[in-house]
């Protein structure tokens, strides 16, 4: 089966500073992986190359999407072909509705005006109320005055009513309370990880999460290359004798 | 360069038809290029106007030989402009159409690329659509007559109304004020007048719609709107200018005069040519806790110098100033707004956003002044500025003169740029380039747009998407 997204020895810098030094992964429709690692690890570069940051160089090595090589593709173009990153800080975008921005994107998504138009208002109520957010959310602009939770669940709504194929999850846990998390999680759940026919990228640096969304695979991110992978069980492994216990307590 | 979409490419050829077209030129009556005291006789006498108007006007050419031209703002723009290459007076059609019917086939052409009709069945209490210097159409719905509010083109309320007009014509602004205000008072044509009887009450806004057809054709219309005590209107305009390739000069002087208890908005579109300069006097009067609001929207335009003024003269009197602003190449938009405190316990706000890109400049230029009189002043002033790129720029000129005791006084500002952090965001969600910019910027104006009706708030993004594709694209 052709992989969903394929990383091939990826080699990545940002002002001249090497942060991804080889890197290798593989995701296929219906699994759910995640790459743990402790901070400057190049957690959140990855999950930016992936999308595209214009400030990263890639100086050696291809991005695979359904077997296409997008490794020079323009942001919005990974998007309209299924790609989706939530972000670990998302920005406002001070004036613009929710509403509008959601409706704006799923337009563009589409590429269907009239799709988006006639399928909108009924998609966003049914996933705002699946993520249980009041409809009031709707009306406030982007990211502007947010709580830390609110701006992660407008990311997972976001993911919702686009619909990707691949969901990449930057840290998607930090700043979420633990009844926040489980409803997040639950969204992830319905919207992608119990599909068959969608990836999901988990970057993380907690194991908290992990508790919630299942993953097939772990792998350990350490200096910009993947030095461990295996399957759930890396997890509490992890947690018992490596380093994110560690981590996790000066965190 | 990200490639245009197929939206964007028909939004430009709309661009085109609804907002770039030209008819050609059919005039009953043209005067000379140039000014002289014989043309500001001519347009006197043409108009069959009293005495005192042309006295009026006389003394006002006076006044504009002898000032000198502005030594502050943009000099270098402003001294490119040519007086002896302008006509002053153009007259598209002998006499004004009461219906319709009567307005000749490509005037209507003009107005029904604007929507003006179907506008008018929807939304208007009453249209005035000025096309050159006089207003050609004009109805005012039954519900505004009963109530005895006036609402004319100002030839006509010469005409119908003298009393009024000799009443309060040019009480807001005198011809000595500036020189544009003196050539404006010499050579007047069109604008709008509305008078508004004790405690009438005007639900829906008041349009008029301005546009400069003939090349070099400088269109100074004069609007002076009385809200008796009690009475509230909210008028507005839009223009939008067909491009035209001499520079042409638009310089109106509008006055408001909001009597006790009163409250004015007046909001104003503009979409000018890229060769117009703008040089416009807005002042309004509020009297005691009269409520005036001016809300303007400055696009196009070689220059635009506006600076829309309220005089607090009455006690409890409060002002709002909403003035935003997008400069593209070649463009500089000076705006901003006045706040005169000439009375205690009064108030008021001016916020000012404006945008700028490709090398575009705008300014905010703002005064506020609080007489002795005046004690307990609340004010605050806010104005955002935002950068699309390094070769735009954004400068503040605010004034303040505080001589009333007890004054609460704010004043922020702030300048920002688009970052790339938003950019990604937003084309990490499918938008183009261009579509995240303009998202952004729309959402700028968001505090101006919001304070529109929804056609004009539709109309005003449609347009700033279009300036920014014009070069973006």
């Amino acid at each position: 089966m052709l992989a969903l997204l394929e990383v091939k020895d990826l080699h990545v810098e940002i002002d001249g500073k090497a942060i991804l030094k080889g890197l290798n992964l593989t995701i296929k429709k219906g699994e759910v992986h995640a790459i743990m690692g402790p901070n400057g690890s190049g957690k959140s570069t990855l999950s930016n190359v992936l999308m595209g940051h214009p400030s990263y160089t890639i100086t050696q090595g291809t991005i695979l999407f359904e077997g296409e090589d997008i490794t020079t593709l323009a942001v919005n173009e990974r998007a309209k072909k299924g790609m989706f990153l939530a972000f670990q800080y998302p920005t406002a975008i001070p004036g613009v509705t929710v509403a509008n921005f959601v409706r704006t994107a799923l337009k563009a998504i589409l590429g269907d005006e009239k799709q988006a138009v006639k399928t909108f208002r009924k998609l966003l109520k049914e996933k705002m109320a699946l993520l249980k957010m009041d409809i009031k959310f709707a009306t406030r602009y982007v990211n502007d005055g947010f709580s830390g939770g609110e701006k992660k669940r407008l990311e997972i709504l976001q993911m919702a009513v686009l619909n990707p194929k691949l969901s990449i999850l930057d840290e998607t846990d930090s700043g979420l309370d633990i009844d926040a998390l489980r409803i997040v999680s639950e969204g992830i759940n319905t919207i992608a990880a119990n599909s068959d026919e969608k990836g999901v990228l988990l970057i993380t640096h907690y194991q908290r999460m992990l508790d919630y969304v299942k993953p097939n695979f772990i792998h350990v991110l350490q200096d910009g290359v993947i030095t461990k992978s295996g399957g759930p069980e890396l997890a509490l492994e992890l947690e018992q004798t490596g380093y994110l216990a560690a981590e996790t307590a000066t965190a | 360069m990200a490639p245009k979409t197929k939206e964007s490419l028909d939004l430009r050829e709309d661009y085109g038809t609804k907002y770039g077209f030209k008819d050609p030129e059919d005039y009953v009556f043209k005067a000379k290029k140039g000014l002289s005291r014989k043309i500001v006789e001519e347009i006197s006498w043409m108009k069959k106007e009293p005495g005192w108007m042309t006295e009026f006007r006389l003394k006002a050419y006076d006044i504009f030989l002898s000032k000198p031209m502005p030594t502050w703002g943009n000099c270098d723009l402003i001294n490119q402009i040519d007086f002896s290459e302008i006509y002053y007076y153009l007259k598209p059609t002998d006499g004004t159409a009461k219906s319709w019917d009567d307005v000749p086939e490509n005037i209507k052409n003009t107005f029904e690329k604007l929507g003006i009709p179907q506008a008018e069945q929807k939304f208007l209490a009453g249209v005035t659509a000025q096309y050159e210097s006089e207003a050609v159409y004009h109805a005012v719905n039954k519900d505004l007559e009963k109530q005895g509010v006036i609402f004319t083109d100002m030839d006509t309320a010469l005409k119908e109304h003298p009393k009024l007009v000799r009443k309060y014509f040019s009480t807001v602004i005198p011809p000595e004020d500036n020189k544009f205000a003196a050539l404006n008072s010499a050579v007047w044509s069109g604008g709008s007048f509305i008078y508004l009887p004790k405690n009438a009450k005007v639900d829906l806004p008041l349009q008029a719609y301005f546009r400069i057809n003939a090349a070099k054709a400088g269109q100074f219309e004069r609007t002076l709107i009385i809200a008796d005590e009690g009475s509230s209107v909210h008028y507005i305009e839009g223009c939008t200018a067909p491009s035209i390739s001499e520079d042409a000069l638009h310089s109106a002087v509008v006055e408001l005069i909001g009597m006790k208890g009163s409250h004015i908005r007046y909001t104003t579109i503009q979409n000018w040519a890229n060769n117009v300069f703008n040089l416009v006097t807005k002042r309004a009067m509020a009297h005691e806790n009269a409520f005036v609001e001016w809300v303007d929207g400055n696009i196009g335009s070689k220059l635009t110098m506006k600076f829309p003024a309220v005089y607090l003269v009455g006690k409890g009197a409060r002002a709002d100033i909403l003035s935003v602003a997008f400069a593209g190449k070649g463009q500089h938009q000076d705006t901003g707004g006045k706040l005169v405190f000439a009375a205690p316990n009064t108030s008021g706000t001016i916020i000012s956003k404006s945008v700028s890109m490709d090398g575009g400049r705008s300014s905010y230029r703002g005064l506020i002044k609080t007489y002795p009189q005046a004690t307990d002043v609340k004010v605050n002033v806010r104005c955002d500025a935002l950068l699309l790129d390094d070769e735009s720029r954004s400068d503040t000129y605010p004034t303040m003169e505080i001589d009333g005791k007890r004054a609460d006084i704010g004043h922020e500002a702030s300048v920002s740029k688009i970052g790339d952090e938003q950019l990604f965001y937003l084309m990490s969600r499918g938008l183009s380039e261009n579509d995240a910019t303009s998202m952004i910027v729309n959402g700028f104006f968001e505090a101006f747009t919001k304070e529109l009706p929804l056609e004009y708030s539709v109309e005003l993004n449609r347009l700033i998407q279009l300036e920014m594709e014009g070069s973006i694209g």
